[in-house]
């Protein structure tokens, strides 16, 4: 079976996986260490903003990773996972918010300072529980799980596809935008959250606590990898992408597409749920802003970029974009959009296959 | 965007365009004498203003009237300097400087510092004065709208004397709309001074107006005093009163509903303008062409560029702006078609990439030219201001062009595509494209042809936009949503689901407003929408046939 | 923009399962036994176009039934509402005493043990030829199954067996979409052995094949008849007569003539609509 698969150009190899986890091993080793135990002075020494930096990277290659599986793999391209992702960053945000406590401008114990400011005087209902982090680590997951599903399920079931999903999965975080941009909402209106002091109890600003933080995403990036790969590795991935390439036909086979989509689209989303909670903490701010549309459309970009359909070269992808765009808006922020433009239309055109699909065959084990 | 005027103003204005118009043979007494009568103003007392007001207005110069206005309106100013005369064109409390106009020519004379200006008082006898004597003027303006005016003008603070010059009038008053502000003013006198039953009459003569100045008089009419009894002691009076106020707040009600909807159409016309060039590519083409805001945009930049270009043709600006406009923005998307879209058909989730990215360039390369700030694009004239319908009812002129507007363009676009051989291939071409290949076809050329005609629909698109928002790098994104909303709403490849879709988006967006506000009443459109594709994909028309399953 | 869905053209996809129970009640079992496939007065019309009309046509268990008629004539329309893919606006579809077609969806139908060979051959083309059978395979297809499934030597077996028969064993790594469209017909078929259906709709099977392929494939449905029950649309009239025991032939959306091959060619108005002189 596995000779056979060799010879597939969208199938793995274990060696491409063993990479992949290496790398990020080595990442989750090194950049903690360059970073507590090099002194400053050395040339060594790895900043605390670069510490950031590479977390915020992989909480993109993560949210890359949740789009290929649902785009490369399933064919569905959402424009809404940075909604999910938002989700996810709220509901961290909800829990760091609480633990501010009386330590906020209006030092008031229960309500977060944006709340005092409007004058509220009770905590609204659907911030019950958020003081507590096990409660926030499962709103983290259920949110985006359950907005997934109800979507899924009305645009599955009428099976919405193709262009129309995409065009409706934009709307619908346009949607959420233009709600949390809305102060009564109580999720602190366009300012969103920020000012967090500490989580379980560590302070937020200590390099340890911002490299534990690395570790943990490291972490998750590789677990989330490694369940995405499992999944497209089994019948179910082969059925996923039979829907891809032939929807109607795998109905005809006797397989219920539509569960099928829910299911890998709903885990897709609770994947960019959590790459959101756990890019919250470490850049240290979420506002509405990250449900803007056109972050779902770059996501999208960056997995094209990589190579869709073989999750790490998505989350390549994301991190090369992302240091490019770093790299530009730092030295050069005039050409960061045409750049940006570019590698869309580029990449397009000329790399349908994405870098990934630059590698020579060998190696990617034949 | 519309001149914000008050309608004080306006009125004044209106009566100096007609005294301009009225008396320009008569102005034969010499300036000096007017001049010499108007310099009596600085020194005098109240009472020897109104002998000078009198004086002025026998010289039959064709400037005293805008000068007795504008002292009645205190712009009239004494510069200290030389102790000149000058009208202020508007004495905004933000000025520092005021804008000086030269009482005699009327023409402008530059501008001066606030502080070296005194401003000839006036007090509420010289104002009433003032205000008959000026009404009296313009009563007798062959202009029926003048005389209109300065009937509405003189109803806002009624008094005997202009009581008195309205009876006057009405004995001689033809136009009927006149008689009509006549009648409202002497019935609104009545209700002060007449008996009982002349006070029921006046009350019926009232319940067919609509402007709130006679609702409220009304109501005040049966209101209590503060010691409990009535304002009004006849119960006949109040009896009918009430009633004439249910009729009118019926009548408001009913006239704020078609306003509301009118607001709904000129919204729905502005979205079926901007989906419709979207409805030609993603829905003929299969092309999702997410640079279709920025194309929108580069029309609204071409107007700019018009407007500057031209600055003494601003009247005609847009006008020119509409083909410049087509051309600039269809070039484009011939150009974006040729060198990215063609190679990428059939796959639209690709192409919804690509142009994306086209998007982007477009954004950065118009803040690279014009900067990343907003321009400011001139509205003409001729589309600012209203056309009042009546007192409850009045409709903006830029709405009323834009409906117009995109009907025609609906209309031109459709009689593209059923009546000429462009159109006859371009519907060939996208049914089957090999069969229309093999019939001789250019597919290559109709393709571009088809994505710059839709792209051109989205520059002229633009021109609209570039009179109702903001001109900057953003103004394609703030639209892209809500362009696909129509398209998918209306059913794709159908440009009469797209009218439908658009226009009723539009009304249903201003129907939920006022419940919703705007915000969430978006939102809750969205959501809607979201619920409406679930229950049928394919839009309101949706495509059928073979062609349609396998898109 | 997407692969094809179910023509929506005529009706809304859902029903409420009131409307389906009704319907089914309207639609009481045929009363003639002992079939296993009964269609009384299909109707299907597109945009006022009628593709069936009033089309009845009941099968055996174990026949091989050719279908033949001109273009148009209906063949494909029939096979899309057995398989749920077209609702019939009206009339009834059984299969068998118990299954009311046109209340299930076409995962349900195939789930059912209905199989379908399209006219344009449809396999997956980013997926190997192994993977293709592997797919079609009889068994639980839910979502949570498969993602635990795994082959056992029984399938694999299967399998090979399957791959043998349609002579694409040395293929067999290969993505299906770099196959020949002889090939990919030959791969369609060894999908639908795969899942092992009572009934098989086959349509068009040989077109694009050799004539020794066209043999092979005659052979190939011959041995099937009597296990399965198999329904064949072919214009090759030479095929039709090797294999046909009966022959129906269709005509504007209606049955216009049925009975062996010899009775169906010598009928004046088959000769006239269809066979020519
Ligand atoms: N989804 C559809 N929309 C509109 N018309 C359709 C659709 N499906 C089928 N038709 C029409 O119904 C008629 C019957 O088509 P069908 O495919 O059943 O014919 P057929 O007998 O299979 O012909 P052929 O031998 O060419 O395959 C044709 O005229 C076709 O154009
Ligand atoms: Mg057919």
């Amino acid at each position: 079976m596995s000779a056979i698969a060799g010879r597939l150009p969208l199938s793995f190899s274990d060696r491409e996986s063993l990479w992949f986890l290496s790398i990020l091993a080595v990442i989750a080793i090194a950049v903690p260490i360059l970073n507590l135990a090099v002194p400053p002075s050395s040339p060594l020494h790895v900043s605390t903003y670069v510490l950031t930096l590479v977390g915020k990277y992989l909480c993109y290659a993560m949210l890359a990773i949740a789009v290929d599986l649902i785009w490369g793999f399933c064919g569905i391209l959402s424009l809404g996972h940075a909604a999910f992702f938002a989700l996810g960053g709220y509901a961290m945000g909800m829990y760091l918010m609480r633990q501010i406590g009386t330590r906020g401008v209006y030092g008031h114990p229960v309500l977060p300072d944006f709340m005092v400011f409007l004058n509220w005087t009770d905590l609204p209902w659907f911030w019950y529980g958020f003081d507590r982090f096990w409660f926030a680590m499962l709103m983290v997951a259920v949110v985006p799980a359950v907005l997934a599903y109800v979507f899924g399920w009305l645009a599955f079931r009428s099976r919405v596809t193709g262009v129309y999903l995409s065009i409706m999965t934009q709307a619908l975080s346009y949607a959420l935008m233009l709600a949390f941009f809305r102060n009564d909402m109580g999720f602190g209106g366009n300012n969103g959250f920020t000012d967090f002091k500490d989580i379980l109890g560590f302070d937020l600003q200590q390099d340890t606590t911002r490299s534990v933080l690395l570790v943990v995403t490291v972490a998750a990036l590789a677990a989330s990898y490694c369940v995405c790969r499992a999944i497209v590795a089994s019948r179910a991935g082969r059925v996923i992408r039979a829907i891809r390439d032939a929807e109607s036909r795998t109905r005809f086979l006797g397989y219920r597409v539509e569960s099928y989509k829910l299911w890998v689209f709903v885990f897709s989303a609770v994947v960019a749920g959590v790459a959101g909670a756990l890019y919250v903490p470490q850049v240290g701010i979420i506002n509405p802003s990250e449900f803007e549309p056109i972050n779902s459309i770059e996501v999208v970009i960056w997995v094209a970029v990589g190579g869709r359909g073989t999750l790490f070269g998505a989350a390549a992808g994301a991190a090369l974009v992302n240091y490019a765009k770093t790299y530009f808006t730092a030295a050069l922020p005039e050409v960061w959009l045409y750049a940006l433009g570019a590698i869309f239309v580029g990449v397009t055109l000329f790399l349908p296959r994405g870098l990934a699909g630059l590698m020579p065959a060998a190696s990617r084990g034949k | 965007m519309t001149l914000t005027t008050s309608g004080g103003q306006r009125l004044l204005w209106l009566l100096l365009a007609a005294c301009l118009a009225a008396l320009p043979a008569s102005a034969q007494t010499p300036d000096d004498e007017f001049r010499a009568v108007l310099a009596e103003l600085r020194e005098a007392s109240f009472s020897d203003k109104e002998s000078i007001a009198d004086k002025l207005i026998a010289t039959s110069h064709m400037s005293a009237r805008p000068v007795l206005t504008a002292l009645l309106e205190d712009r009239l100013f004494v510069r200290s300097q030389d102790q000149q005369i000058f009208i202020v064109s508007s004495t905004e409390e933000s000025r520092t400087q005021y804008e000086l106009i030269d009482p005699v020519s009327l023409s402008r004379a530059g501008s001066a510092p606030v502080d070296e200006l005194t401003k000839i008082g006036t007090n509420n006898r010289l104002r009433r004065f003032l205000r008959i004597t000026i009404a009296r003027g313009a009563l007798a303006n062959p202009d029926p709208d003048v005389r209109r005016a300065a009937v509405r003008e003189l109803l806002r603070s009624l008094d005997a004397s202009a009581i008195e010059l309205l009876r006057q009038r009405k004995t001689e008053e033809t136009d009927a709309r006149v008689l009509y502000e006549i009648d409202t003013a002497l019935a609104l006198a009545t209700l002060d001074d007449g008996d009982a039953a002349a006070r029921v009459a006046a009350v019926q003569t009232l319940s067919e107006r609509l402007s709130p100045e006679v609702r409220n008089r009304l109501a005040a009419l049966i209101e209590r005093n503060d010691d409990g009894s009535f304002a009004e002691s006849d119960e006949g009076v109040r009896v009918a009163a009430a009633a004439a106020i249910e009729t009118i707040d019926t009548a408001r009600s009913l006239y704020s509903g078609v306003e509301t909807l009118f607001f709904g159409l000129s919204l729905g016309s502005v979205l079926v303008l901007v989906a419709i060039g979207l409805a030609i590519t993603f829905g003929v083409m299969g092309v999702i062409n997410m640079a279709h805001g920025e194309l929108m945009m580069l029309g609204a930049y071409t107007t700019y560029v018009v407007q500057t270009a031209l600055p003494g043709y601003i009247e005609w600006s847009v006008l020119i702006a509409v083909p410049a406009a087509f051309l600039v923005a269809g070039l484009a998307g011939v150009l974006i078609e040729r060198t990215i879209i063609r190679f990428l058909y059939g796959r639209p989730l690709e192409t919804l990439l690509a142009t994306f990215g086209v998007s982007l360039i477009l954004q950065q390369l118009v803040r690279t030219v014009f900067s990343a700030n907003n321009r400011s694009v001139i509205t003409p004239s001729w589309m600012s201001g209203t056309l009042p319908i009546n007192d409850a009812l009045s409709i903006t002129y830029n709405r009323l062009y834009i409906v117009i507007f995109s009907l025609i363009v609906f209309g031109l676009l459709l009689a593209v595509l059923k009546r000429t051989r462009l159109g006859l291939d371009i519907r060939a071409v996208s049914q089957n494209r090999a069969m229309a290949r093999a019939m001789g076809i250019r597919s290559e050329w109709v393709d571009a042809m088809t994505f710059g005609l839709g792209a051109g629909i989205a520059g002229v698109a633009g021109v609209a936009l570039s009179q109702l928002t903001n001109v900057g790098p953003n103004l394609g994104q703030s639209y892209i949503i809500d362009s696909f909303m129509v398209v998918v709403f209306g059913g794709v490849g159908n440009l009469w689901g797209t009218l439908i879709g658009g226009i009723s988006l539009g009304v249903i967006n201003k129907l939920l407003e006022p419940y919703a506000g705007a915000v969430l009443g978006k939102i809750l459109v969205l959501v809607v929408l979201i619920l409406f594709i679930q229950r049928r994909p394919r839009g309101l028309f949706p495509q059928t046939g073979r062609a349609a399953e396998a898109a | 923009m997407s692969s094809p869905g179910r023509s929506n053209g005529t009706r809304s996809v859902r029903r409420s399962w009131r409307e389906l129970r009704e319907a089914a009640k309207r639609r009481a079992p045929p009363p003639l036994l002992g079939k296993i496939l009964y269609l009384e007065k299909l109707t299907v019309s597109f945009d006022g176009f009628k593709a069936l009309n009033g089309l009845t046509l009941y099968v055996d268990p174990g026949e091989l039934r050719c279908i033949i008629g001109p273009n148009g004539a209906g063949k494909t329309t029939m096979m899309d509402v057995i398989t749920g893919k077209t609702r019939p606006d009206e009339g009834s579809a059984w299969f068998g005493q118990d299954v009311d077609l046109l209340s299930l969806t076409e995962p349900e139908i195939a789930q059912a043990g209905i199989g379908r060979k399209f006219q344009k051959p449809t396999v997956f083309e980013f997926l190997s030829v192994f993977e293709n059978l592997e797919l079609a395979l009889a068994g639980d297809k839910t979502f949570w199954r498969t993602l635990v499934a795994r082959l056992t030597p029984a399938h694999r077996e299967r399998i090979a067996e399957v791959l043998h028969i349609i002579g694409l064993v040395a293929e067999q790594g290969v993505v299906a979409g770099a196959l020949s469209h002889g090939q990919k017909q030959w791969l369609e078929i060894g999908m639908l052995l795969m899942q092992q259906p009572e009934l098989l709709l086959v349509d068009e099977p040989v077109a694009g094949m050799t004539p020794q392929e066209t043999e092979r494939t005659a052979e190939l449905l011959l041995s099937l008849a009597g296990k399965h029950t198999v329904i064949v649309v072919e214009h090759d009239m030479d095929f039709v007569r090797s294999i046909a025991g009966q022959v129906t032939v269709l005509h504007e959306g209606r049955v216009l003539a049925e009975g062996d091959m010899d009775r169906v060619q010598n009928d004046p108005q088959v000769i006239e609509v269809y066979l020519g002189a």
